[in-house]
């Protein structure tokens, strides 16, 4: 055990500030002390994704960042996008064309497919792939999450034409 | 009586019943972060358990210190063997049959064994304690192969001899040695030894599939919660099986079964991982026991995958003999089965080698013998079913295996052979020399129709081009044709020949319509990503009549759902979906005679049509499943009681048996091993299709997984018994970037014996698909004369496979 630490992140546009042991890693802040449960825990080792979420723009896999790494950093996970009555483009996707399974990988799919989206607006079948590839599903195979995501892209994409 | 049509069209659409692509209910909770898996449970004053492993695969203790553990800040206790001894609780027994150690009792017996049980405030707290609890191990020799084990002086288990060292009798029987646990045959021995001395050719070979693991993203895990007020404990957990777990719990706490509440919450993936009992689940009962708050215990991923069933590790000895034309005549399979230091597979008790005897696969074999040895090692227990029906994966691929072998044997088109041996469809129900009866089957359509699909004999020329160009030094790359035929059998199953410890495994379904024309269902099955609270909502649509969307489908809570054997083996739908259909006719015909009273009619003057009761003869004259729920609460009905609910369990008369036909189209790099799956073909023939999205779905998932287990994913030990793929770094799951887009087909026979004629689908992918990766690989080889290598077909492998047969120069 180490000396308790103070620190101040935000979390889906909210403030918090906590003491914790800079040992503490985000995945933990997040789901236990700050009650955000969407990101899941499934390895350990930064291969699976399951626990992806947006730190100042970046996809980054909390479950191996301390929460000291995290200090003054704005976060975004699965609770900040989109919302009950407003779904994100990708989570209507995935809704659609079959993208999820036990739902487990979901959360740190489609907030890694947020950022993918984001930096590369069209991309190929191919870049799909390559850039999920830090994200682990068991269920589906990808086929089904390759679509959902080819599938708000276009949306999206059409979204932002009618809007201009 | 065209709008008739129509509008009876219309009105079936409304529904979203059997047949259609309803898209998931459950999805907007797991899109939106909302899901409930156990690990986000949180209770007041909860604690956290995790356990002291052992880091030696066979050693004795000596001591164990718990003193400086107790003195770490935030922990509250520490459990050892010696703390459960007092309750019986060191042991529990296994699904098998057998009994596993809850906590080290004096030795241990593989890598990562529990040894003690920290109980803290938190997990990083849990984490200091196991750091302080001090243990000391006397090491053992160590067998991790089964066949040392067999012959070894070493007695891994004591309570296997008696005083004088002799062998005891196991739970299947006699042992023929101390490390032996059970030998199990079927078939005829003497008759089959003897076709196969006489026969024109015989093939033979010996495969190793090797263990794997089923590795769902969410690991195993629970929250347990004693109430000492009212005397009840409720426990949540990753639970394939709730109410076999409840009473389980209750045979071994002596908690009466009324005052245990079993809850399975949303599962992330389960894949046969969440069958069992783990000293996990003791653990933390006993832990709130005697603290009085809830415990949770969470795996971690290397807990997962070193010490919570694995699957495979089967040694496969088959011989096959046919005419010189091909025709089958006999087959014999031994096997040797590694099952680790307990025997903890979760195979219904009559058979300890799950159903291995399915080896005769979808061919007219007349005699075949099948024998299963299992043995005790330094590994981890476990042997259960990777997304399978027990042991069904490994009977297929040894079949199909041996059909390639057998195939090169007579220097014949592996489609051909398969195509001259298949069980012809007049000779369903068909009866295999192994002692199951096959429902129903057409698997020459299936076959032709999948050749077809490919363009089967265009792949052959332009394989025969390829290895030309291959020894002419034009290309470095050679192409494997992967072909596999499959017959899976699940839905165990009739109580006749199949219980879990006793518990015969039927299942359930009961149903309340609600007044204003809604129901809830509730089963006694849990989904873990399957999709059950769309499709049985589905399957009762078309069943009573009111639309998918208006119903509720309830898993998971023993207090409240009927009981039933839980969802492994596929199931589900050929168990549970039928429970489903029998009670909701108990509806409907409940409904009937509320609809003739309403219309003043005879019962036998209405008939069901698609959502109401109309009079025969007279369509426009009906009651609609709306009115009449509304009049079974509200009405006064002379002899009819009020209400309009009903209950089935389910014992299903035979197994259903899926198929299917899969190629895939391989291209290997000699000079790398590296594999490009360029296309993949599946065909697959589950019966009636309930909802072809999800069916899809599940193809897709299950050929990843059987992607994963044949070209690279394992649970391997070194010779100390250290597990060397204990982390997401070493144990190999697919990425997007490893995994092709499949194209799916189907045909569809339907279950004769299933009250909607489904057969169940989702283990059928893994189940076809190994053989056929693993096919698709032996075969870019044939021409350069390779016969068998066994699995997992990783990069190295293939380097070495190619390396050896000459073709690096």
């Amino acid at each position: 055990m180490s000396q308790k630490q103070h620190y101040k992140i935000t979390v889906n546009g909210k403030e918090e500030e906590f003491l914790a042991e800079p040992r503490e890693l985000l995945i933990y802040t997040l789901r236990e002390r700050l009650n955000v449960t969407g990101p899941h825990i499934g390895c350990e080792t930064s291969h699976c994704g399951a626990c992806t979420v947006t730190i100042d723009g970046k996809s980054v896999k909390s479950c191996t960042m301390f929460v000291a790494q995290a200090d003054g950093k704005d976060i975004t996970t699965i609770e900040g996008i989109g919302s009950p009555d407003a779904l994100h483009p990708l989570q209507e996707a995935f809704k659609e064309h079959h993208g999820l399974q036990c739902g487990y990988c979901t959360p740190g799919m489609i907030t890694r497919a947020t950022k993918l989206l984001e930096e590369n607006p069209t991309p190929t079948e191919e870049e799909i792939r390559f850039g999920m590839a830090g994200n682990i599903c068991r269920c589906t195979g990808y086929q089904n999450i390759v679509k959902s995501i080819q599938a708000a892209a276009a949306e999206m994409n059409a979204a932002k034409e009618a809007a201009e | 009586m065209k709008d008739e049509v129509a509008s009876r069209k219309e009105r079936a659409e409304n529904l979203k019943g059997m047949g259609c692509s309803r898209k998931r209910v459950e999805d907007a909770r797991f899109t939106q972060g909302k899901g409930n898996y156990v690990d986000d449970l949180k209770l007041d004053g909860m604690l956290f358990g995790d356990f002291v492993r052992s880091p030696y695969a066979h050693a004795r203790i000596t001591r164990i210190d718990t003193a400086a553990a107790l003195e770490v800040p935030g922990v509250l206790a520490v459990l050892t063997a010696k703390d459960l001894e007092p309750l019986g609780l060191h042991w529990m027994p296994t699904l098998a049959g057998d009994k596993q150690m809850v906590l080290a009792d004096g030795k241990v017996l593989f890598q990562g064994q529990e040894v003690a049980f920290v109980v803290a405030e938190d997990r990083y707290a849990a984490a200091d304690g196991i750091e302080a609890v001090e243990v000391e191990y006397e090491e053992l020799p160590v067998l991790v192969d089964p066949f040392e084990a067999l012959t070894s002086d070493v007695v891994l288990r004591e309570d296997t001899v008696d005083a004088n060292g002799n062998p005891v009798d196991g739970a299947h029987g006699p042992r023929k040695h101390h490390n032996h646990i059970f030998t199990w045959e079927a078939g005829d021995k003497d008759p089959t030894a003897e076709v196969l001395a006489n026969a024109e050719v015989v093939a033979e070979e010996t495969m190793y599939y090797h263990r794997t693991h089923p590795c769902p993203l969410e690991t195993c895990g629970c929250v347990a919660s004693m109430d000492k007020v009212n005397g009840k404990l409720t426990l949540w957990g990753t639970f394939q099986a709730p109410h076999a777990i409840r009473t389980v719990v209750s045979l071994i706490s002596g908690i009466e079964e009324h005052n245990i509440r079993v809850i399975s919450p949303d599962i992330g993936g389960g894949f046969g991982n969440k069958v069992g009992a783990y000293p996990g689940y003791v653990c933390s009962v006993v832990a709130s026991i005697v603290t009085g708050k809830p415990v949770k215990w969470i795996e971690d991923r290397m807990d997962n995958l070193m010490t919570t069933a694995f699957a495979r590790d089967y040694w496969m000895k088959g011989r096959i003999s046919a005419t010189k034309d091909g025709k089958i005549t006999g087959l014999h399979c031994h096997v040797t089965a590694d099952h680790g230091g307990f025997d903890a597979c979760a195979d219904p008790t009559k058979f300890p080698a799950g159903f291995m005897n399915i080896c005769t696969g979808s061919y007219d074999i007349p005699t075949a013998y099948l024998q299963v040895d299992g043995a005790y090692t330094n590994k981890a227990p476990g042997g259960v079913s990777y997304r399978c029906s027990f042991r069904v994966t490994e009977a297929v691929y040894f079949i199909e295996r041996m059909i390639e072998v057998l195939a090169i044997e007579l220097n014949m088109d592996a489609a051909e052979l398969r195509r001259i041996n298949f069980i012809k469809k007049e000779q369903f129900p068909y009866q295999a020399a192994l002692g199951w009866e096959y429902d129903s089957g057409d698997y020459h359509t299936a076959w032709e129709k999948a050749l077809k699909a490919v363009d089967y004999d265009g792949l052959r020329a332009e394989q025969a081009q390829r290895v030309e160009d291959f020894k002419a030094g034009k290309t470095r790359k050679l192409m494997g044709v992967g072909l596999s035929f499959f017959t899976e059998i699940v839905g165990a199953g009739p109580v006749k020949n199949c219980d879990i410890l006793g518990l015969g495994m039927f299942d359930s379904c009961e149903i309340r319509i609600h007044p204003t024309g809604s129901a809830i269902a509730r089963l006694g099955t849990i989904s873990q990503g399957q999709g059950h609270a769309t499709t049985f909502a589905q399957i009762l649509a078309s069943e009573i009549g009111l639309p998918a969307d208006s119903i509720t489908i309830e898993e998971g809570d023993t207090d409240t759902a009927p009981y039933g054997l839980g969802t492994y083996g596929s199931r589900s739908t050929p168990v549970a979906g039928a429970a489903t259909a029998m009670a909701g006719r108990k509806i409907r015909a409940k409904a009937q005679m509320i609809a003739a009273y309403l219309m003043e009619v005879h019962d036998d003057d209405v008939e069901f049509d698609v959502d109401r009761f109309v009079v025969k003869g007279a369509p426009e004259k009906f009651k609609t499943m709306k009115e009449i729920a509304f009049a079974a609460y509200n009405q006064a009905i002379p002899g009819i009681e009020p209400g309009l609910e009903a209950v089935s369990y389910y014992d299903p008369p035979n197994m259903t048996y899926p198929f299917g036909a899969y190629v895939c189209v391989m291209d290997i790099d000699v000079d790398t091993g590296v594999t490009d799956i360029r296309r993949f073909y599946a065909l697959d023939d589950c019966g009636t299709r309930i909802n072809p999205m999800i069916i899809e779905g599940q193809v897709h998932g299950g050929l990843t997984e059987a992607l994963a287990v044949a070209l690279g994913q394992e649970i391997a030990y070194d010779d100390m018994g250290n597990v060397k793929t204990g982390t997401l770094m070493d144990f190999f799951l697919p990425t997007a970037w490893e995994v092709p887009n499949y194209e799916t087909d189907y045909t569809v026979t339907p279950s004769p014996h299933h009250p909607i004629g489904a057969k169940g689908v989702g283990e059928s992918p893994h189940v076809g698909g190994v053989p056929c990766f693993s096919n698709a690989v032996h075969d870019a080889f044939r021409a350069f004369g390779l016969r068998h290598t066994n699995m997992p077909h990783d990069h190295w492998r293939i380097w070495k496979t190619a390396n050896e047969l000459g073709l690096h120069g």
